[in-house]
């Protein structure tokens, strides 16, 4: 707000004539109408989302954003359904569980290639980098086949393990350690610490910004993971809740308002992580302990 | 007793060696300042003697112990960085105790210790802030009392005053200096700034392209350079450097100026000879060198003069109240215990 009224209050200023001012309203105004366009097409869906779930079955192919006779049956359905309970804690189980491997194993060799000479680092950060671009859709047969081989199908482990370390999260970390200077880590090697204490009582708290965001992205994309988790998976109690959802179709029909009222509930966990771990997000941290 | 002794040192990068041989011994409770320009292999020197580098050959020994295949951790030591670097995501007091951590003490004791540093440094108010409230003064402050609660045998300064402003440098060095008197430690610090390194040091290593050039008393390195690299190095402002002849007991500059210095070995043959601005005043009649003053530089109680000549602009000291004006022509001389003579070819002090 405030900065939009700078904007005009130095525009006023600097177009003293009329003609030149109505040029800058006009530009300000088409800024303006491209950002709420932007804006509304990325609420609109969440909002669709919502009515849909408000909806009879018999209304929900009718656009109208606003129900007819708006009510809670979906949730309650969704809700007393016992099998959602088991979804939505097999989804948050997986969820946190990657999300701590991920926040750790990434950060360790992230650290490691950024912070040690060794012979081959290059090569071994080339490789890891070469991963990310090899599509999920390329990686399930094998992932399956391994599965298999260890009898991983059809459990918790089995959905986990292909995202228990990242080869972005890797990246991300390595990329954050370069702003880490060698000075704490050599301060903290006088002082008597041993490398994995440096790296978690030193490093780690200085790249926190960057753990947020990574812990941020990883949850999200093991919440909302359904490749992987629909195959893996065979029974009931082992889906996960985007695996769960899909079943609300059948061949004959999809229950839209259902897979919408599962949606909306199932967004409730990404929310609380991002209000978590947002407020981690502040830049100029690793700063205030050298020259300022 | 010798705190710290080098012998031999070498490091080499690869095929690169960066430091030829280094000897030096540091006595208890003296204070050494390792001072050249940047990439002469100071700070290197020091980051052997901490252990965050490791030895391509020669010996460091530390209170009696050689510890080359010592993690840093082990030496005894305890370094202040250029960066401060103190911990953001802590206190003033963990971050001073947190060279304790390791050291198995009472907690009681822990504390005390801090709290005693904490008064030393005049920050007992201060140590529950965190770095980012503290000013850049006080950051380097805290990094200093994190070094001294382990009480080594040697500590290490890596240029920590250069990242301060001007005048809290000149502040921060007077206070180290007094903390050094006051806690008796012995202290190698290396810098780039002669002067930093005139005022604290008990001994100055001048270093130059992995070599050091001399070790001697902030006196002996201003009076009696052992070349003309340290002679232009220290002092400021710097020596001015003048080709010329010697024969017989003469001295004859390329300008036709002339001095007589006693002493001077027989034959004839070319030299350098240097003179402080400090000890090069106008003189009556023939001097050493004549020419045009181009520029005045008033310090108050005397004035810089810069004196165009056939071998280049001199700098030379005048009266501060009645300094030549810029475009006489003036005669520039210096007594004869007051200039230096050099080598041409190897740069080496001849007297």
């Amino acid at each position: 707000m405030t900065a939009s009224h700078d904007i005009r209050a130095t525009s006023s200023g600097l177009f003293a004539n009329t003609a030149a001012r109505r040029k800058a309203n006009m530009g300000q105004f088409i800024r303006w109408l491209v950002l709420m366009v932007l804006g509304i097409a990325m609420v609109m869906p969440i909002v669709y989302m919502i009515s849909t779930s408000l909806k009879w079955p018999h209304e929900i192919y009718d656009v109208s954003l606003i129900p007819q006779e708006p009510h809670l049956e979906n949730y309650t359905y969704v809700l007393e359904d016992g099998r959602f309970y088991g979804w939505f804690l097999n989804s948050l189980v997986i969820a946190v569980i990657t999300t701590v491997s991920n926040v750790i194993f990434d950060s360790l060799v992230g650290y490691t290639l950024c912070k040690f000479r060794f012979p081959g680092r290059y090569i071994v950060f080339i490789a890891i980098l070469s991963t990310l671009m090899i599509p999920t859709e390329m990686l399930v047969i094998p992932w399956y086949l391994m599965s298999q081989s260890f009898g991983w199908l059809d459990t918790h482990w089995g959905i986990m393990f292909p995202g228990l370390m990242t080869a972005f999260g890797t990246f991300l970390m390595k990329q954050f350690f370069e702003t880490v200077p060698d000075d704490f880590i050599e301060a903290a090697r006088i002082d008597g610490l041993n490398e994995l204490q440096i790296w978690w009582t030193v490093a780690m708290p200085l790249v926190r910004p960057a753990l947020a965001a990574l812990a941020i992205f990883v949850f999200l994309g093991n919440w909302t993971a359904f490749i992987w988790p629909l195959i893996v998976t065979n029974s009931w109690d082992m889906y996960t809740l985007p695996v769960g959802l899909s079943t609300f179709a059948d061949e004959a029909d999809v229950a839209w308002e259902l897979v919408m009222t599962g949606a909306a509930i199932s967004t409730i966990p990404t929310l609380v992580v991002f209000l978590i771990f947002q407020r981690f997000i502040i830049r100029g941290v690793v700063m205030a302990g050298l020259k300022g | 007793m010798s705190n710290l002794i080098i012998r031999d040192l070498v490091k080499a990068y690869g095929n690169t060696e960066v430091l030829h041989a280094i000897n030096l011994e540091v006595k208890a409770g003296e204070f050494v300042v390792f001072v050249g320009p940047s990439g002469c292999g100071k700070s290197t020197t020091l980051r052997l003697v901490a252990g965050l580098e490791e030895v391509t050959s020669g010996e460091i020994e530390i209170a009696g112990r050689v510890v080359n295949n010592l993690e840093p951790k082990d030496r005894n030591i305890a370094m202040v960085f250029q960066n401060y670097a103190i911990y953001p995501h802590m206190t003033v007091r963990k971050n001073i105790g947190f060279g304790l951590r390791a050291a198995k003490m009472p907690r009681a004791e822990k504390d005390k210790r801090i709290e005693d540093i904490a008064d030393i440094l005049g920050m007992s108010d201060l140590l529950s802030r965190k770095p980012s409230q503290l000013s850049g003064g006080q950051r380097q402050r805290v990094a200093i009392g994190r070094a001294m609660v382990r009480d080594p045998a040697v500590f290490l300064f890596d240029e920590p005053l250069s990242n301060l402003d001007a005048q809290l440098r000149t502040q921060m060095r007077l206070e180290i200096k007094k903390l050094h008197q006051r806690v008796g430690a012995t202290i190698v610090f290396v810098t780039h700034d002669q002067v930093e390194a005139m005022t604290m040091a008990d001994r100055i290593v001048i270093m130059k392209d992995g070599h050091i050039q001399q070790i001697g008393t902030p006196s002996e390195v201003y009076h009696t350079p052992a070349n003309a690299f340290v002679a232009g190095f220290i002092g400021s402002p710097a020596m001015n450097m003048l080709a010329g002849e010697v024969s017989n007991g003469r001295v004859t500059l390329e300008g036709g100026g002339t001095i007589d210095i006693p002493d001077l070995p027989n034959g004839r043959h070319p030299i350098h000879l240097g003179v402080r601005p400090d000890d090069l005043h106008p003189v009556e009649g023939p001097g050493l060198i004549e020419g045009p003053v181009t520029l005045q530089e008033p310090l108050g109680h005397e004035t810089l003069i810069y004196v165009g000549g056939t071998q280049g602009e001199i700098i030379a000291k005048a009266d501060g109240r009645l300094p030549p004006p810029v475009g006489t022509h003036v005669a520039l001389g210096a007594t004869a215990e007051n200039v230096h003579l050099f080598d041409p070819e190897t740069g080496v002090s001849l007297r």
